[in-house]
Parts: structure tokens; C-alpha cells; sequence
């Protein structure tokens, strides 16, 4: 009884090991895996490349997996330092720094990408990815933030064209506003809500516009709590408090007040436009940031980089390096421009005369030369001390003063713990 | 071998059921026990997830203590649970009586209480989330609007956000309550009914002498079921404020969300788990008290 149990235990186990074994020998093409979050129009536009690539590639094959939006960025940290996990991957140019120090990624090796070259080649905010000698990451595509209007609304108010400043602002949105008998806001001039993108219009835009600069020290130090800060915090609340021509939390997100048709104008990032574009009955225009009292113009800009993990080893190093040649050439920027509505990162892409005069992409693109990139320590939570403070202005009643030296502390307080 | 042909017929029988208990201890040590235990080891410790751990004593239990946010959310948690315990536990008790009282369409009317108990707290949430929007989206404000009564912030207001978020709750776990408050009810022996009927006990006397006090192991039960629920809700406040969670100015954040927001947004395990712990102990001694109640009897 005993002999024959162990006979069959050591039987099993060499079947086992001769079975593994024989696929460890195997010598096929090298395969390396790419991972990114989940969105329809960028998974579709990486097949495309991915087909691109292992077409000029034979002996190359790339696997793509992505996540769910909200659970990608705890999978990457969890697989990584596992040995698990992609060899090239796909982060938000915030999160470059926890990345290198958590020894995820390593840098690009400037033999294949020289810095002098990438410098000269892409939109200066992709410099924010280099260090002394090597770029860590790069990005395929980057976004900005443009004026979107709906053109029915516009021609029913009689109103020729969008607005270039922000006084025409206020005013084309005055004659956008629809109040029902009581005295509820039924359509908006323009939407609100900081829980939008309007928290870098705030931070980027409005208060460099009023004469300020939000951060010092390499975005190290909050710097809005100044009269220029209180200006544009005065300026934002205004629009629903003062001027009536907006309701913070209308229809619930800006986005879809928009979509609904119940919004004159809304400003958002080029990632809008591919569900713009589905929503049927809607005819909307783009038009730049409109420009600040004295003419500045200022834009944010923010994008999503590849990178080379260092899990990648040998013949899977050498097929990354190629994969991000790949998807950072010309050639792949276009086609994530038709495919996604991003735009390209390099000005030999963006700046050509289809694509700076293109109705749609142009403002974007032209938004693109005068951006700011803000440095996050913690997105998410840089938002929220937004929120709150217009918040506590709009539900609470505080002063823009107030309300932003509150702010600021918090926000410098989430800086101060990560930089420390 | 020789040591299992020694034993005697009950030892083996003890043998025999740990061998097929071990895989499922093993099973529970491994899901439950473990990530517990390393929970209480993280909320000593700071870590962000990508790096490595460093031992930080209590200084994580020392800044939750100081933070404002971590009192007003503490607050809010009870606030759920202060509110929605009592409301749902008497609105399921006149239901229930009502009902067992009913004979036409009762399980028709069941039914229809047990619903939303079983709809999914996502689905129900969005669709709360929607009749609270004001004009012209919002049902109720249209509603409100039509008589001419100005609009009100549910969703977007200090006051009324948390309220409004607890009461798609109490309407789900509504239900859940009626169907064990009927079972009770049934299971009163009619002899008692029939006596005081024949004593002539007005219908008042009959609830609060008989049927109320036969009703208490129920209505523990319910209420150590429903504050625990209560205590760690966070399906509903989620989606209902997905873009500024915790409601305006952490209105209604409950720890649950707090713990969440710590840990997956702010990437800081260790201050997490510290509020983790606390949630812990907060249900151990809230069930240990009812408990106590339940033995008294």
C-alpha cells in the first residue's frame, strides 16, 4: 500500500516536470507585454499600433492587457515588485517620481533616445520627464484644455462667435442663461464644477491670468494665496454668485449638461471630444481658452507616458526599446490623433497645417505652446482642497479670502508630506 | 501509521474530523486571519504600496487623533447609524404589522417590500442620485417646483446630504426588516390574541403588552443586523457623491469611504489600516453590547 502510493506520487511529479520542462526550451518569437487602463478609443488605437509594429517586427509579439481606470495603478504596484507584470508600461507623467523610487521603471537608454534630440523633438512640457542624462518616460499623446460651445445655443442667442476674453466670456454667457419662472437656472452660460477640469483652469490659468503664479520651487510650494488668488477664486465664484450665468453641481457633472444641450459653453480636455462626437443632435464648436484682462494666455496640459519596466531583462529589453521607438514616432502620433483625438506630443505632428488649422484639434494644439504642466504630489487630493474651497464659499458662505488661505494650507500640507 | 492504530475509536474519529476540517481552516486562516493580522501589523507602519514598509510606531494613531476630518467622519458614521437604526426598525414594524394583517395581495405587496432589498445598492444609488438633481432633472424639485415651492439641495447642502444619502439605505434594508418582523409576528401564539380578546384589551394594550415584548428577541436581532450595516455603509455614499466622495465639505463621509479614500487615492497604507483598526474595534464593542443585550434575556 505504502510502495504503491509513493510509486504513483513519483510518477505523477516526473510527468509534471517533463511536461514544463519542455515549454521553458521552446524558442519562439520574444513576447513582451504592455499594460495600459481601460478606455475604448486608446485600446482600439494601441491594437492598431500594436498590429503596426509586430508587422514591421515578425519575430516580435506584443500583449496588451489594461484595467479598469480605478484599479490600474494598485495592479502595476502590486505586480511589478512581484516580477509579474508588464515590460512596458503606461503611467501618468504625475506619477513618474513614485515610480523611480519605487525602482519600477528604468530610464531610457540615451544611446536609442538622446535627451538633446527629444528635447529638441517634443513639446517642452515633455522635459518634465527627463533626468540629467536619460528620459524615463515618453509620452504618445498629451491633452489640453479648450472652450467648448454648442453652435445651436449660440445661434439661437445670436451670438456670432465664441469669446476671447474673459469679459466676452461673461458676457456671451449672460445671453446663454435661461431662468424658469421661479427662478431656477434651466440652462447654464457656461458650466462649473472643480470637481471637473475646472480645478486646472483655476490653477493654471485663471490665476496667471489675474497677475499671480499658483506654485514656486518646482511645484513645491503653493504660491495661490495671493491677491492674484483671490481674484480668480472671486472671478470663478462669481460667475454663479454675481453674475448668475452658471450653478455648481447643474445637472450634476459639467459634462453631461453639456451633452444634454443645457450648457452654452464648457471647458474640458481634448479627452472629450471622442464622446462629443456620438452624441447625436449635438453641434458643438471648439475655440481656445479665452485670454486673461491684460491678453494672457495660459492653458494646462497633461498627458500619459510609456515606459520601460525593469522587469524587462535581455531580448525583452531589446524589443521594448524598439516598442517605444514605435509608439513615439510620427507615424503613431497620427494615428492616435485620428484614433483617439489625442494630441501628438511632438510639433512635426501637431503643428503641420491639417492638424494647427483643424477645427476641432486646432485650439488644442495651438493651446499646447503657451501650457503649464502642473506637478501633482497627489491629484486627487490636490482636487478635493479645490472643491472644498469653492465649496465652502458656495455652502458656507466664506470670503475668497478665507476660503483660499484655508485652502492653500491644506494643499501645501499634502505637498509638504510628500516631498519630505 | 502505527501511531493512528493506537488511538482509540473516539481519538480516531477526532482525527478524522480535523482532516477534513484542516482545509477549510486553512482556507479561513489564509482569507480572513492572515490579511487581518497583517492589517494590524501595517497600521504600525508606514507604506505607499510601491516602496518598502518603515516601522512608525503610533505615530499613525497620534495623527488620527488630530485630524479634524477623521472626528467629523467618526461623527458622521454614528450619525447613520443613530438616525438609521430607529427609523428603519419602527418603519419595518408597521409595515409588518399592517401587513400580516393583510390577506388580499399580500404576497403581492411582500414582494414588492422585498424588492429593493435585493436590487443592487449601486443601481439604486445612481437612481437616487438622480431624483436628488435639481431643476430640470430632478423628480422631486420638478415636483416641488410645479406647486411652486423653491427648490432644495438634497445632494449638494451641509444639512441635507447625509440624510439624503441614508434614506435610499433605510429603503433598501427595508425589506430584510419586514419579512423577520412578520416571521415574528406569526410566531406569537394566538392563544394570548384569543385571551385578551376575551378581556375585552383595546387594540393599543394588545401591541405594546403582548406583541411588542414577544417581539424583543426579534427586534435584537434586527438591530444588531442593522447597525452593523449601518456602521459600515458605503455602496450608497459612494455613488452618490463619486465626484466629491464624502459629500460637500465630508458631509457624509463614513470611515468606510475615509479608509477607502486613504488608502487608494492617497496611496498611505499604514494611516489606513490605523483607521481600519479603529473601525474594528468600534463594531467589536457595538456587537459585544448587543450581544450582552441578547444574553440578558
Amino acid at each position: 500500500m505504502k510502495s504503491t502510493i509513493q510509486a504513483m506520487a513519483f510518477a505523477s511529479l516526473t510527468g509534471t516536470a517533463a511536461l514544463f520542462s519542455s515549454a521553458a526550451i521552446a524558442d519562439g518569437p520574444v513576447e513582451i507585454e504592455y499594460w495600459q487602463y481601460f478606455f475604448d478609443a486608446r485600446v482600439t488605437a494601441m491594437e492598431q499600433l500594436i498590429e503596426g509594429f509586430e508587422a514591421e517586427n515578425p519575430d516580435i509579439t506584443v500583449k496588451m492587457t489594461h484595467f479598469p481606470y480605478a484599479d490600474y495603478r494598485t495592479k502595476v504596484a502590486a505586480a511589478i515588485p512581484a516580477g509579474e507584470g508588464p515590460d512596458v508600461v503606461q503611467l501618468f507623467y504625475g506619477w513618474l517620481n513614485d515610480y523611480k523610487e519605487a525602482s519600477l521603471i528604468q530610464p531610457l537608454p540615451s544611446a536609442e533616445f538622446p535627451t538633446s534630440e527629444i528635447d529638441a523633438n517634443f513639446f517642452p512640457m515633455v522635459q518634465a520627464m527627463k533626468e540629467g542624462d536619460n528620459y524615463w518616460a515618453l509620452p504618445t499623446a498629451v491633452r489640453s484644455l479648450a472652450l467648448f460651445y454648442n453652435k445651436t445655443l449660440f445661434d439661437e442667442a445670436g451670438i456670432d462667435g465664441p469669446p476671447a476674453t474673459l469679459d466676452e466670456l461673461v458676457a456671451t454667457a449672460k445671453k446663454l442663461t435661461k431662468v424658469d419662472g421661479a427662478g431656477n437656472i434651466t440652462q447654464v452660460g457656461i458650466t462649473a464644477g472643480m470637481t471637473a477640469q475646472d480645478h486646472h483652469w483655476f490653477r493654471e490659468v485663471l490665476v496667471r491670468q489675474m497677475g499671480g503664479e499658483p506654485y514656486l520651487n518646482d511645484y513645491t510650494t503653493v504660491n495661490y494665496n495671493s491677491e492674484a488668488g483671490q481674484k480668480a477664486l472671486d472671478f470663478y465664484v462669481g460667475l454663479a454668485k454675481t453674475e448668475k450665468v452658471t450653478a455648481f453641481g447643474f445637472m450634476d457633472e459639467p459634462q453631461a449638461a453639456f451633452k444634454a444641450g443645457r450648457a452654452g459653453m464648457h471647458i474640458d480636455g481634448s479627452f472629450r471630444i471622442g464622446s462629443l462626437e456620438k452624441t447625436r443632435g449635438l453641434k458643438w464648436g471648439v475655440a481656445e481658452l479665452p485670454a486673461g484682462p491684460d491678453g494672457t494666455k495660459s492653458n494646462y496640459s497633461s498627458y500619459w507616458v510609456n515606459a520601460i519596466t525593469t522587469k524587462a531583462k535581455d531580448e525583452k529589453y531589446e524589443a521594448a526599446i524598439k516598442f517605444m521607438k514605435y509608439i513615439t514616432s510620427d507615424e503613431a502620433m497620427q494615428i492616435w490623433l485620428d484614433t483617439v483625438g489625442e494630441l501628438p506630443a511632438k510639433p512635426s505632428v501637431g503643428m503641420t497645417e491639417a492638424n494647427a488649422k483643424n477645427e476641432v484639434f486646432g485650439p488644442f494644439i495651438r493651446g499646447l505652446a503657451y501650457a503649464n504642466t502642473t506637478k501633482f504630489a497627489n491629484e486627487s487630493g490636490q482636487r478635493q482642497v479645490l472643491v472644498d474651497m469653492v465649496s465652502r464659499m458656495d455652502l458656507e458662505g466664506q470670503t475668497a479670502a478665507e476660503s483660499i488661505a484655508i485652502a492653500a494650507q491644506e494643499e501645501q500640507k499634502i505637498l509638504d508630506d510628500y516631498y519630505k | 501509521m502505527t501511531l493512528y492504530r493506537n488511538l482509540t475509536i473516539k481519538q480516531k474519529q477526532i482525527v478524522w474530523a480535523w482532516a477534513f476540517l484542516a482545509v477549510p481552516v486553512v482556507f479561513y486562516v489564509v482569507i480572513r486571519f492572515y490579511p487581518t493580522g497583517t492589517a494590524f501589523v501595517i497600521s504600525f507602519q508606514e507604506w505607499n504600496l510601491l516602496g518598502s514598509r518603515t516601522w512608525t510606531g503610533l505615530d499613525n494613531y497620534v495623527t488620527l487623533w488630530n485630524d479634524p476630518v477623521f472626528w467629523k467622519v467618526f461623527r458622521n458614521t454614528f450619525a447613520y447609524l443613530i438616525i438609521g437604526t430607529p427609523f428603519s426598525l419602527v418603519l419595518s414594524f408597521i409595515i409588518a404589522y399592517h401587513l400580516d394583517k393583510l390577506r388580499f395581495m399580500h404576497g403581492f405587496l411582500r414582494m414588492l417590500y422585498f424588492l429593493p432589498f435585493m436590487t443592487s445598492a449601486v443601481a439604486m444609488a445612481w437612481v437616487w442620485r438622480w431624483f436628488y438633481q435639481g431643476v430640470p432633472i430632478g423628480l422631486f424639485n420638478n415636483i416641488l417646483a410645479g406647486f411652486g415651492i423653491s427648490q432644495i439641495e438634497f445632494l449638494n447642502s451641509t444639512t441635507n446630504a447625509l440624510p439624503a444619502v441614508l434614506a435610499p439605505a433605510i429603503w433598501a434594508g427595508l425589506g430584510f426588516q419586514v419579512i423577520i418582523f412578520m416571521a415574528g409576528i406569526r410566531a406569537i401564539p394566538t392563544s394570548f390574541y384569543e385571551a385578551a380578546k376575551i378581556d375585552g384589551v383595546g387594540w393599543w394594550t394588545v401591541l405594546t403588552q403582548i406583541t411588542l415584548p414577544l417581539l424583543k428577541p426579534t427586534m435584537v436581532f434586527i438591530v444588531v443586523f442593522s447597525s452593523i450595516g449601518f456602521l459600515r455603509i458605503f455602496d450608497h455614499v459612494f455613488n452618490m457623491t463619486t465626484n466629491n466622495p464624502g459629500g460637500p465639505l465630508n458631509a457624509t463621509k463614513p470611515l468606510v469611504l475615509m479608509i477607502y479614500d486613504t488608502a487608494f487615492n492617497g496611496f498611505n497604507m499604514g494611516y489606513a489600516a490605523a483607521q481600519t483598526v479603529v473601525l474594528f474595534t468600534i463594531l467589536l464593542i457595538v456587537s459585544l453590547i448587543q450581544l450582552r443585550l441578547l444574553r440578558s434575556e
